[in-house]
């Protein structure tokens, strides 16, 4: 039979689907029709020219995504848990271990409506809460914002308030700063690849890998960027305790700090500049507010404690004349900072009082006058490619957690949820464990500065609280993405919780601890329309990737073995409790596809029809020889935004010169932090380093003197690749197979590894008082002594006896080690690079 | 003319993402292409591959990846070794292995000298990369491995075709093999493999600052180079020879000389060199 390429979009690029037979055989880049699609840009800077090449390219973990749709470890049936009764025994305490029994998809349904409807009318709706993991599939209409969230908030639930786990310290941190709530704590990316290639002579790319985390949804896209640096003698200088995948190819200078004393270096360079007179004074004036405060701090003038490079050399491990040398070429070459929006968005921001190591990259930049030509604040230098965004096509987020709402009839997000209770997702074991737990801070705040301060309470006060006795979890897993996951655990067992749902695609770390697992399809099994890389909403516009492309994601093959699509999962549940109608609007797929074709700006440049047959888009390019506005040089030169940073509440106002802080400008010394508690030790108004809660300087120590180190990982996004095909497993830098079994490395220095005794490749494990985990050490001279990185996000939550909380685990789930203690008194927030660790080699 | 493909892998320009590697597996593993390629086992068998190699110690550290793949040889030994013409080279220079003349033939495996062709115990086959001849005659302008690379780290072209990529890259930069000594030909050519580094920083003594803008020199083994240190007094010799000897001197007006004699059996940090009055 003759073979059809059809299109798709996976989280990490679109695709070119080969299918046979009904049978996906290869995924390939789309290769660009130069006489159809739109060209593509041109930068020209310095004497050269820079364009990307005509094709898409993916992230590496998605080349093998034929793998993941045929996976062995796709949930293939509606499954039941042995030892669960609906009706009698539910023994809640064999989660975990149980074995699993298939049903029918109509046993499945009534079992999960009817137990949702027991919990509501004995609890309230409020009783239920329901959470769904990121990126496991792409897609508009089929996206977690979509059918979860258009479906939860119209039959009420306690919404679960998410964590921004990959940014903490940004969005809890800087936003003090610089504002940019709407971006999460993010600033906004424009123009600034363009900048960056006419002006910019350094980038330092602070605990940030621009060789995997910053590729995002991207593809391996802006890769390219990074040689056109180099072409153009652009400096690369890296801080991170680890020499990670970008520093060991692209580095002029790595700097490895120890882990959690990044404030302290950057109070230092603050300190060299002082004494130098090596700011930009003019923006200190101009631009911000408190500025004679810092400085008294920075040297010693409140204190008592000047930051010396001499005093951040004790606390870093870094000579103090290599953090002078660093501040001198930082404040002599035009120096983008590595920091800021979601590509640079890691490492030292999610360790204990990451809010301060944020919130003084921003007052560095500010200190050198960001804004001006080559001088920014550019996450990952993976952001901001020169796209014309007066096109429209929502992304994923555009609406809220109810996607389809932005064409439907009625939306149920903002406004539609009739439960007022939330519960916060990494303090969910608590809140079912304690049976209470109180917290500040809204989780996302993307709508003003004042959800920071918001106080929380699960259950809530009154007669409209209830008690958290049911989960629903849809896609991906919070064992081994969250932090001290053991608790997890514990939370599944408990009686507490009378009623877990699993709706997955795959068999994850956690769906063994459901009661009822529904298969949910993948997008290759379904038609939807998407935006590559757009996440829309407190995100929209942050792409790290060389052309626009919009995607109508063909149905490639049936479902899979049992699996059904999110939204005819959902649409069953709607009926169930009959509200279909509501739902739906009497909507097939195909219809809401359609819509969000409507809704977009693809009908004044393709017909429906075009568009469905050929499959994607390419969006034209900025005109040649057109500038983009460039992110922050409106507010360096006192203009208003001329940005497309739409979510900026002050754009059209009087005030679009300023910045979203109280006072418009960059302020040291933040009025908000002020005005909610000025004696917050742990996040004051001015920041300043603060020793880690659990770094070196604490008694821990001298039992735990490894310092973990757990970013996301290279070759997986969350759990989403890892152990769902086998070729992954087969790269040395995700897993390692010894003894036929597929080992998670735990990288280590060959003096810590000499010390105990531990060679390249021993299994060892690592060990402190919250758990253990096993994994196969690699000696390697790409950690700074006394520290271990492994990354975190394993797929294979695979205790040495099964359902049992704090068994030792042998898939690497390095997050069963770290801390669940959040970041400070009063930010939510994980720390997941604040973890003291011991290893021994394990011989059993 | 005919069509004489040729590679050129830049090592420069590989990120390690193993794109290549993957594309290959979804080609390639388990599938048969009849009349090219018998299917391989799902795993184990890697027609290209990355070598991982790390060099240097803390903190002057790189790390970089060599994509390894069949040489598409001038003169294959693995034809030589073939019974039955059970290997044979096409017109367009590409090598394959026939999956069913090559059945039993283990001699084809030990053959190689490049190590890249695999034995399938299952089939009893000698297997390795077809070049994707299996879709370049289907229309395909590029092995799935080449399309996948979003650096084009990896070029593929025709080496008859003088406007070609690779040809042009040929001509301009005068790409090499990796491994001459077994003279396998020049259909499957490098850019910037990795030699040996000598690195250090400077620092004065007595200011404990960072030396910027010292000579520091290297000679031996025909080479005779001098660096000026960078702001962090750092200085880097790159594309030295390897097990080779060189003396690294630093002769700064007003401080003590500094000679160091460094032998390349690893790439090498001599760490902070400190220059005293």
């Amino acid at each position: 039979m003759s073979e059809q390429i059809l299109t798709n979009c996976t989280v990490g690029g679109p695709v070119k689907v080969h299918v046979e037979n009904g049978v996906i055989t290869k995924m390939r880049p789309i290769i660009f029709d130069d006489k159809v699609d739109a060209p593509s840009w041109t930068v020209k800077a310095r004497g050269k020219e820079f364009a990307p090449p005509r094709k898409t390219t993916l992230n590496a973990y998605v080349v093998p995504e034929r793998t993941r749709v045929y996976s062995e470890n796709r949930i293939k049936y509606p499954m039941k848990r042995k030892t669960f009764d609906p009706n009698g025994e539910r023994n809640t305490q064999n989660r975990g271990k149980d074995e699993y029994v298939r049903i029918s998809w109509d046993e499945a349904i009534d079992i999960v409506y009817g137990e949702m409807k027991r919990i509501r009318d004995k609890y309230g709706k409020a009783a239920i809460t329901g959470m769904t993991s990121s990126h496991h599939n792409f897609g508009y209409v089929h996206y977690k914002m979509g059918p979860f969230g258009r479906f939860f908030n119209l039959i009420g639930y306690s919404a679960m308030q998410d964590n921004p786990d990959s940014w903490e310290g940004w969005q809890w941190g800087s936003i003090h700063s610089w504002g940019f709530h709407w971006r999460l704590g993010h600033n906004e990316p424009f123009g600034q690849l363009e900048d960056a290639l006419k002006n910019t002579e350094q980038i330092v790319y602070w605990a940030v890998d621009p060789n995997s985390t910053s590729y995002m949804y991207g593809g391996m896209d802006v890769a390219i960027w990074k040689y056109w640096f180099k072409e153009l003698g652009i400096q690369s200088v890296f801080i991170d305790p680890y020499c990670n995948a970008g520093a060991a190819i692209w580095a002029d200078k790595w700097i490895a700090p120890r882990p959690g004393t990044d404030a302290a270096l950057a109070e230092a360079i603050a300190y060299v500049w002082l004494q130098e007179g090596s700011y930009d004074k003019w923006f200190v004036e101009n631009r911000t507010e408190g500025f004679e405060a810092f400085k008294a701090q920075v040297l010693g003038e409140i204190d008592g404690v000047a930051r010396t490079p001499e005093w951040a050399a004790k606390e870093c491990d870094i000579p103090a004349h290599t953090i002078v040398a660093l501040a001198r070429q930082w404040a002599k070459k035009k120096t983008m900072l590595s920091v800021g929006t979601i590509h640079g968005a890691t490492g030292a921001a999610r360790a204990a009082y990451g809010t301060e190591w944020a919130r003084l990259c921003v007052l560095l930049m500010s200190m050198q006058g960001m804004g001006k030509p080559g001088i920014n604040c550019w996450g990952g230098a993976s952001s901001g490619p020169p796209f014309d965004f007066s096109f429209n096509f929502p992304g994923y987020s555009a609406n809220g957690w109810d996607a389809l709402g932005l064409v439907a009839k009625k939306s149920y997000f903002p406004h539609g949820n009739p439960v007022t209770q939330r519960t916060y997702r990494i303090l969910l074991p608590e809140i079912v464990l304690n049976g209470t737990a109180s917290w500040t801070g809204e989780g996302f705040c993307g709508e003003n500065i004042q959800q920071q301060f918001n106080k929380f309470t699960c259950p809530e006060e009154g007669p409209n609280g209830a008690p958290i006795k049911m989960v629903y979890r849809h896609g991906g897993s919070f064992i081994s993405s969250m932090c001290d996951t053991n608790k997890w655990v514990r939370m599944y067992q408990s009686p507490n919780l009378e009623f877990v749902v699993m709706q997955d695609c795959h068999w994850q770390s956690e769906t063994k601890f459901g009661d009822i697992l529904l298969p949910a399809n993948t997008n290759f099994e379904r038609a939807d329309i998407c935006e590559w890389n757009s996440a829309g909403g407190y995100g929209h516009y942050e792409m790290s990737h060389n052309h626009r492309i919009v995607v109508y994601q063909h149905k490639c093959i049936e479902s899979l073995w049992d699996s059904k699509s999110d939204l005819e999962i959902y649409t069953m549940l709607a009926d169930k409790f009959g509200v279909k109608e509501e739902y739906t609007e009497g909507n097939t797929e195909e219809d809401w596809i359609r819509k969000v074709f409507d809704y977009s700006d693809l009908p004044k440049y393709v017909t429906y029809e075009e568009f469905k047959k050929k499959g994607y888009y390419v969006v034209p390019s900025r005109p040649d020889g057109t500038d983009s506005p460039v992110a922050m040089r409106w507010f360096y030169e006192g203009r208003p935004c001329d940005t497309p940073d739409r979510l900026n509440p002050r754009l059209g106002t009087p005030e679009a010169h300023l910045l979203g802080t109280p006072s418009g400008k960059v302020e040291f010394v933040s009025r908000s932090l002020t005005a909610f508690d000025a004696n917050d030790q742990e996040r004051p108004p001015l920041p300043r380093y603060i020793p880690s809660w659990e770094g070196h300087t604490v008694e821990l120590a001298k039992t735990y003197p490894l310092q973990l180190l757990t970013p996301h990982p290279k070759f997986s996004y969350h759990t989403h690749n890892d152990n769902k095909t086998r070729w992954i497993d087969r790269i040395s830098q995700h897993r390692i197979i010894k003894d036929d079994y597929a080992w998670w490395p735990v990288r280590i220095s060959p003096q810590d590894a000499a010390a105990r005794g531990i060679k390249h490749l021993d299994i060892v494990k690592v060990h402190n008082d919250r758990a253990a985990v096993l994994g196969i050490a690699w000696v390697t001279e790409r950690i700074r002594p006394g520290t271990v990185h492994s990354y975190e996000s394993g797929a294979k939550y695979d205790p040495l006896e099964p359902g049992k909380a704090g068994s030792i685990d042998r898939g690497g789930c390095m997050n069963m080690l770290t801390s669940g203690r959040l970041l400070s008194k009063n930010v939510p927030g994980m720390a997941s690079n604040s973890c003291l660790v011991e290893i021994s080699k394990w011989e059993q | 003319m005919a069509k004489n493909y040729g590679m050129v892998i830049d090592v420069a320009k590989c990120t390690g993402c193993y794109a290549c590697f993957l594309a290959c597996k979804d080609e390639n593993a388990g599938e048969e292409h009849p009349g090219y390629t018998a299917a391989p086992p799902m795993t184990g068998q890697h027609w290209i591959n990355l070598i991982e190699v790390e060099r240097g110690t803390f903190p002057k550290v790189k790390h970089n990846h060599i994509p390894v793949t069949c040489a598409q040889c001038d003169n294959p030994a693995c034809i030589d070794s073939a019974e039955n013409g059970a290997v044979y080279k096409r017109e367009d220079g590409i090598v394959i292995i026939d999956p069913v003349k090559a059945v039993g033939q283990k001699q084809i495996v030990n053959s190689c000298p490049y190590r890249v062709i695999f034995w399938n115990e299952e089939k009893q086959l000698a297997q390795k990369c077809d070049g994707c001849a299996h879709l370049l005659d289907k229309g395909y302008k590029e092995p799935r491995c080449v399309e996948m690379c979003p650096t084009s780290a990896l070029l593929f072209g025709d080496l008859n075709d003088p406007k070609s990529a690779v040809s042009q890259v040929v001509a301009a930069q005068k790409p090499y093999a990796r491994t001459p000594e077994y003279d396998l030909g020049d259909k499957v050519l490098y850019l910037n493999i990795p030699r040996k580094f000598v690195a250090g920083a400077v620092v004065y003594k007595d200011s404990d600052q960072c030396a910027e803008n010292v000579t520091v020199t290297i000679k031996g083994e025909g080479v005779d180079q001098s660096y000026k240190t960078d702001i962090f007094g750092d200085f880097w010799f790159e594309e030295l020879k390897s097990k080779a000897d060189y003396t690294v001197e630093i002769a700064e007006p007003g401080y003590k000389k500094i000679s160091l004699k460094v032998r390349t059996n690893t790439d090498v940090n001599l760490g902070n060199l400190f220059l005293e009055k």
